[in-house]
């Protein structure tokens, strides 16, 4: 009961966004700050709304929160989504809705759920992960990964990474997942 | 207390002269060989039909009879059954069942559609698949998705009972078919990627009532194991021995699923079936106290059990400790076979591990272990000395294990064949008296494995793990392959490549034809012999589900059910390392795209 509520708030919600979300989504989605330290260390970066953003190095290689991402998309999400953000026959390829999805929208559908009515009586079910902390801890790596995707800017596999984890994603992690 | 007392029952009735008897109705039904009662055929699951009609030298005539849309879009798995002049269709989630007339040009009788929570839908792993119906004594039972055990009327589709079995918000769900037996159906469950501690479950065919469960892992009076009569490789398993394998609690979100095909020997009065892996993926989180393996019994292990109270009277476990996700689930095919030159009740088992194991059926002895895919590489094959203090263990290659001493975390382990969805997945074997040979629809599929930390919350994925997989390299580029194989000896007979896994189930019979299908869609005859294909049509769909037979009117048919789906067609999407890969190799998923599409159809065939 208690489930159905909140993914009906969580409907709600959005067809309120849905208006909002096209207008919001004219920021490009390369970084504008984000910091890069000369031991290799980073942090989050962020684009010009402050959304968090991929980051890709000239050599082709990508920040730790989009490798991550990856890592942390193919546990949780590529049972439904598919491999890579591609789809599935079972729900549709993120590689597509991120290309219009914003970054509110992406936070409610994940945290909250929601469900859609598919021709033929049929029903897709995007349930709710907002106590799951498989996901919740990594929601922007995963967000950054597909957004990486959607652009273009990652053409697909695992990422190249050259740069070192930083001490603030690992305590990050140790405090957010509990021990 | 209450525990301590089912037990003292349960070993009571233990006691007591239980005649041994199958359920006698499907019994004389799978004896004539003019009707399909079981999803597997017969108690043995051989999927072997005395039918000789269709032969090697007709087979290339058939033609499609006739079609039935069940007009769900989903992976459909297993077959439909044939009861006298009636057939019986399922479908995979919302499960619905058909009731066909076959004297009526296959008008529907009756048609039973439930009502389920669709929230159930996502907790599903791996798509909303239903491995079919069950038959006995005049009732139909429907395993459904939320866990609803529904026993129908067989002649009027009217609900007799209805009993749930577990609960879909905790992550259990139900994907496989039951097994009857007696008066009891016997019934798994799904949701070791949820960390649910997963069970066997015995109700009352009449009534629905629960009779007993027997855990895969914990107390011993909770798997119903007895310490000194359950055996283990000819030694009784003795106190605790699941609990002394787990690390503190963890044993309580254990996994161990249990939704593969179940077989019966009546004569030894046994049931066998396989365990799922343990939770979670990353077995660096379910290391000992020490930091070292441990077992964590009794997940990856085949269980032989009395259906009439539960009681384990063997248990082998196959992959101790796994690293690889080689579920244990696929089917037991008994079987009275030559196994090195010695005539013996065996019990034959195509692991996901990409071992095939034979053991004695009775005894739970191990007889043979081999690869039956030569690329499985993460093991140098089982030790089977038994005055060795590792009998009955495979040997793990260091390079292929993704636990690495307990350093495995965070490392992306390369090039471990099989992959994840194993040598074989759930597609059901078949074995066929005439050749003594069993067909064989596998997996050629390698991965990378990078386990990573993972936390437990309850009804939400518990997986610690991320993977890619690819066509096994250095082969034919192909995912699949088609094979004979000689249990006795452990060795493949012939191998067919296929682009795609096959994901289909096999069907041997006496006309000296195997038939299965393809993800592509193809329906397939081949000589039991050689494996020459004679025989091919493409359906409207990729085939997941499983080939039967029987006759109407005094003629042969044969069926099989398309609609792609299940783990094969979550693939249908890419899931190669290397994105270039998709677009040439015919070997990737992502190929599977530009030969199918969705839809589940029922084609029937025959000769003109």
């Amino acid at each position: 009961m208690k489930k159905i509520a909140t993914a009906l708030v969580a409907a709600l919600t959005l067809s309120t966004l849905s208006t909002l979300d096209v207008m919001a989504q004219a920021a490009p989605a390369g970084p504008t700050s984000g910091v890069k330290t000369d031991k290799g260390d980073e942090s989050k970066w962020l684009d010009a709304n402050g959304d968090p953003t991929f980051k890709k190095y000239d050599d082709g290689s990508f920040d730790w929160y989009t490798f991550n991402g990856f890592r942390r998309y193919h546990a949780e999400c590529h049972v439904c989504h598919g491999p890579e953000g591609n789809g599935s026959t079972y729900a549709p390829a993120l590689t597509d809705s991120m290309k219009t999805m914003s970054y509110g929208d992406y936070m409610a559908v994940v945290a909250s759920g929601r469900e859609v009515d598919r021709p033929g009586g049929q029903k897709s079910v995007m349930p709710a992960l907002g106590d799951n902390k498989n996901v919740m801890c990594y929601v922007d790596d995963i967000f950054v990964y597909l957004r990486a995707r959607a652009s273009g800017a990652l053409a697909g596999g695992r990422p190249k990474r050259e740069v070192q984890r930083s001490k603030e994603s690992q305590d990050f992690e140790t405090s957010c997942m509990g021990g | 207390m209450r525990k301590s007392a089912l037990t003292g029952a349960l070993l009571a009735s233990v006691s007591l002269a239980v005649p041994a008897m199958a359920n006698e109705s499907v019994t004389k039904l799978t004896a004539d060989p003019n009707q399909w009662a079981m999803q597997s055929g017969d108690y043995f699951n051989q999927r072997y039909s005395k039918l000789d009609q269709i032969n090697k030298d007709n087979v290339k005539n058939l033609k499609v009879a006739w079609t039935f849309s069940t007009g769900v879009l989903r992976g459909h798995e297993g077959g439909p059954l044939v009861i006298g002049n009636i057939m019986y269709v399922h479908t995979p989630f919302p499960n619905i069942v058909f009731a066909l007339d076959l004297d009526q040009e296959a008008k529907i009788i009756w048609k039973y559609e439930p009502k389920q929570d669709p929230s159930v839908i996502p907790v599903m792993c791996c798509d909303t698949v239903n491995r079919g119906l069950a038959y006995a004594d005049g009732i139909i039972i429907l395993n459904q998705a939320d866990t609803n055990v529904v026993a129908l009327d067989a002649k009027s589709g009217k609900e007799l009972w209805k009993v749930t079995n577990g609960d879909p918000k905790k992550g259990e769900t139900h994907t496989a078919t039951t097994l009857i037996v007696k008066d009891k159906v016997l019934v798994g469950i799904s949701g070791a990627e949820f960390g649910v501690r997963c069970h066997m479950t015995a109700y009352d065919l009449k009534s629905g009532k629960k009779v007993w469960r027997g855990y895969s892992m914990g107390p011993d009076s909770d798997i119903l194991i007895d310490p000194d009569k359950t055996m283990n490789l000819g030694k009784p398993v003795g106190k605790d021995s699941s609990l002394k394998t787990w690390t503190g609690d963890q044993w309580k979100i254990g996994g161990g699923s249990t939704w593969g095909w179940y077989s019966y020997d009546s004569e030894a009065n046994l049931f066998y079936y396989g365990t799922g892996n343990p939770s979670t993926w990353n077995p660096a989180q379910r290391a000992g106290p020490d930091g070292k393996q441990i077992d964590q019994k009794y997940s990856m292990t085949i269980f032989a059990r009395n259906p009439d109270t539960g009681m384990t009277a063997w248990v082998y476990q196959m992959t101790p400790f796994d690293e690889w996700d080689y579920d244990g689930i696929n089917e037991m095919i008994l079987a009275d076979i030559d196994v090195k030159g010695k005539k013996t009740p065996a019990l034959v088992h195509f692991d996901r591990n990409g071992l095939g194991y034979t053991l004695n059926r009775k005894t739970g002895e191990l007889l043979v272990a081999e690869k039956y895919d030569p690329v499985v590489n993460w093991t140098t094959g089982v030790d089977m000395d038994p005055k060795s203090p590792k009998y009955g263990r495979p040997a793990v290659v260091p390079a292929m294990s993704t636990f690495k001493e307990g350093k495995g975390q965070d490392v992306n382990a390369k090039g471990i064949c099989p992959a994840a969805l194993g040598t074989k997945d759930q597609q059901p074997a078949s074995f066929s008296p005439r050749t003594g040979l069993f067909y064989v629809p596998t997996n050629h599929v390698c991965m990378d494995y990078e386990p990573f930390k993972v936390s437990y919350t309850a009804g939400q994925p518990y997986v610690g793990a991320t993977l890619s997989m690819y066509p096994a390299p250095n082969s034919h580029g192909g995912m699949g392959n088609f094979i004979a194989w000689d249990a006795g000896t452990g060795k493949i007979v012939w191998s067919k490549p296929e682009p795609f896994s096959v994901w289909s189930g096999a069907l041997a019979t006496a006309g000296g034809v195997v038939f299965y299908g393809t993800l592509e869609g193809y329906f397939k005859a081949v000589d039991e012999k050689d494996g020459k294909e004679l025989f091919k049509f493409k359906t409207p769909s990729g085939i997941i589900g499983n080939a039967m037979t029987y006759t109407h009117k005094g003629k042969q048919y044969i069926a099989v059910l398309s609609g792609v789906g299940g783990w094969a067609g979550i693939g249908l999407a890419a899931g190669l390392t290397n994105p270039n890969d998709g677009l040439g190799a015919v070997g990737g998923y992502a190929g599977l795209r530009n030969y199918t599409n969705l839809g589940g159809t029922l084609t029937v065939f025959s000769l003109p």
